[in-house]
């Protein structure tokens, strides 16, 4: 079996299990509709804090809220759709302790494929409508010169955002494979990125900045490339092309995040009970 | 075995219980430190634009970060205290042994709560505390009394975290499915609790009512009192208050619904 049919493979095993959990969840209609709309209002209430912040001042870091709001509606949609597609890799710990995960490692379906599908919640769409909402505002209220490469950065940084942080939750699972009880250090890198991505890097010290775009590149995920669109200096020196390699950076990523979790599924060791 | 001695053991076994498990605590120590690295950065870059916001200076919007991610874990303010095993509990059906229990129910799980957050707070609240202390300017007291009414405001803070939370919880003996008042609870419990935004910085009337709401109790009380912005007496009272009421209500609830409802169970 080649690398690609292994692919289609654990596509396909994803969207059936995916499928399974929209079915179980359409059970319950009125409960679903209401997660999700309480998934809408949960993860705006950061939005809420930033406006809130903004009824006190005009600027925040010099930067202005249509700013602001342009850099949280992709820092969210990014984040939302990798939490959709694999977000319920938090409770794979807990499928640790519990012996469950082996009943996924002897089915002939690809692991990851499994895991991530494991408990999909459609209910998560609520994330990505609110920080849609919010970018297509940004979009229309915020004063930039648009041209062609910077129209396109928008559903680039999108697409490679998603991806980098569905690299940071691949690579937070094979983390627990390890640490299984520790799986709460993930939201740190998850949840954590995406709020430091809601305000702009000069808020945040220098080095925290370095770290985030060199050591851990969340920066390539909107700071980077939405710099560059809305003209605003980045506070530590790149190279001009560094804005449009966000796509290459996602790669990257992913690749690493895949061999890490390969690494993890091979010293796993089962409980035993 | 007196009374007493039976709450303190019920308290003694939910600290040991969340205590077993360490390397989620130190997780959630790490996931606080980091939290309070970025609100604290954008907290900064607020009162930098618009210094005495609130009538806080920086180094007091600093110390609010870092107190509000102690007490993160310790009030439960988005939930997962001790009401989330009772709304299982409920909807399982197994609130039938809780309630042939010779205890009082409520003072069961307020035990048992009081428990879990003394644990959350020394396991999980202390050391990004610190940790701010040592790398942040924080504005903190040097004399003993602020800190002693600190230490009431928290045990206030505690219990009225717990009356809203078991509030909450008993709803599902009617609603049957705990998920949406969870939901709700989160909401309410991050926004009005003031960790988006400390409550004092809340704009005109909207901010005049969030400061009576009983999430009010949880963080800014024990803030201001750290910090000698609010007369304590003044900030206990308010929190006694809704400590009373609430739990008075819980109770009110609680006898409603093990009057009229139906336990769950096959």
């Amino acid at each position: 079996m080649g690398e690609r049919s292994a692919l289609l493979e654990g596509l396909r095993a994803y969207r059936l299990i995916a499928g399974m959990w929209v079915r179980s969840s359409m059970t319950y209609r009125t409960s679903f509709i209401v997660t999700v709309f309480g998934n809408l209002l949960v993860t705006g209430l950061d939005f809420v804090g930033i406006l809130l912040m903004f009824s006190q001042v005009d600027s925040l870091g010099g930067w202005s809220l249509p700013e602001i709001a342009f850099l949280y509606g992709l820092s969210v949609t990014a984040f939302g759709i990798a939490d959709l597609v694999l977000g319920s890799m938090d409770v794979l710990g807990a499928r640790m302790r519990d012996g469950s995960f082996d009943i996924l490692l002897v089915r002939p379906a690809p692991v990851l494929a499994q895991v991530g599908a494991d408990r999909f919640a459609l209910r998560r769409l609520g994330r990505i409508t609110q920080g849609a909402v919010v970018l297509g505002w940004a979009l229309v209220s915020v004063d930039v010169d648009w041209s062609v490469p910077k129209a396109l950065l928008v559903p680039v940084m999108v697409v490679s955002g998603a991806a980098i942080f569905s690299a940071v939750f691949v690579a937070g699972a094979a983390f627990q494979i390890f640490a299984q009880d520790a799986a709460e250090v993930q939201n740190a890198f998850t949840y954590g990125g995406t709020t430091l991505l809601q305000y702009p890097p000069s808020v945040f010290g220098k080095d925290l900045v370095r770290g985030v775009t060199f050591m851990l590149p969340l920066a390539f995920v909107n700071w980077v490339p939405a710099a560059y669109v809305l003209d605003r200096p980045y506070p530590i020196e790149l190279p001009g092309w560094a804005a449009f390699v966000s796509p290459l950076v996602a790669v990257a990523c992913c690749v690493l995040a895949g061999m890490a979790w390969r690494v993890g599924l091979r010293s796993y060791r089962s409980t035993g009970s | 075995m007196g009374s007493g001695r039976l709450y303190l053991a019920v308290a003694a076994g939910a600290f040991r219980r969340y205590a077993t498990y360490r390397a989620a605590t130190v997780a959630g120590v790490f996931t606080n430190t980091v939290f309070g690295v970025i609100l604290v950065y954008t907290y900064l870059a607020l009162w930098d634009e618009k210094p005495h916001l609130g009538g806080y200076d920086q180094a007091q919007a600093v110390t609010y970060v870092w107190l509000g991610q102690c007490l993160y874990a310790t009030l439960a303010i988005q939930g997962g205290g001790a009401e989330k095993d009772l709304m299982e509990r409920i909807r399982t059906g197994e609130i039938a042994v809780d309630l042939y229990r010779p205890a009082d129910l409520q003072l069961w799980w307020l035990a048992g709560d009081v428990g879990r957050a003394l644990f959350q707070m020394l396991g999980r609240g202390v050391v990004p505390f610190a940790f701010g202390a040592v790398f942040f300017p924080m504005a903190l007291p040097t004399s003993v009394t602020p800190w002693a009414a600190f230490v009431v405001t928290l045990l206030l803070a505690t219990v009225v975290s717990f009356a809203l939370r078991y509030l909450v919880a008993l709803s599902v003996f009617w609603l049957m499915d705990g998920m949406g008042v969870n939901q709700v609870l989160m909401i309410t419990g991050i926004f009005f609790s003031g960790m988006v935004l400390p409550l004092n910085a809340f704009p005109g009337v909207f901010g005049d009512i969030v400061r009576v709401l009983p999430w009010a109790a949880q963080i800014q009380m024990p803030a201001d009192v750290l910090m000698g912005e609010t007369d304590p007496l003044g900030a206990f009272a308010f929190q006694a208050a809704w400590a009373v009421a609430l739990l008075a209500a819980g109770r009110l609830l609680q006898s409603a619904a093990t009057r009229r409802v139906v336990v769950q169970g096959g």
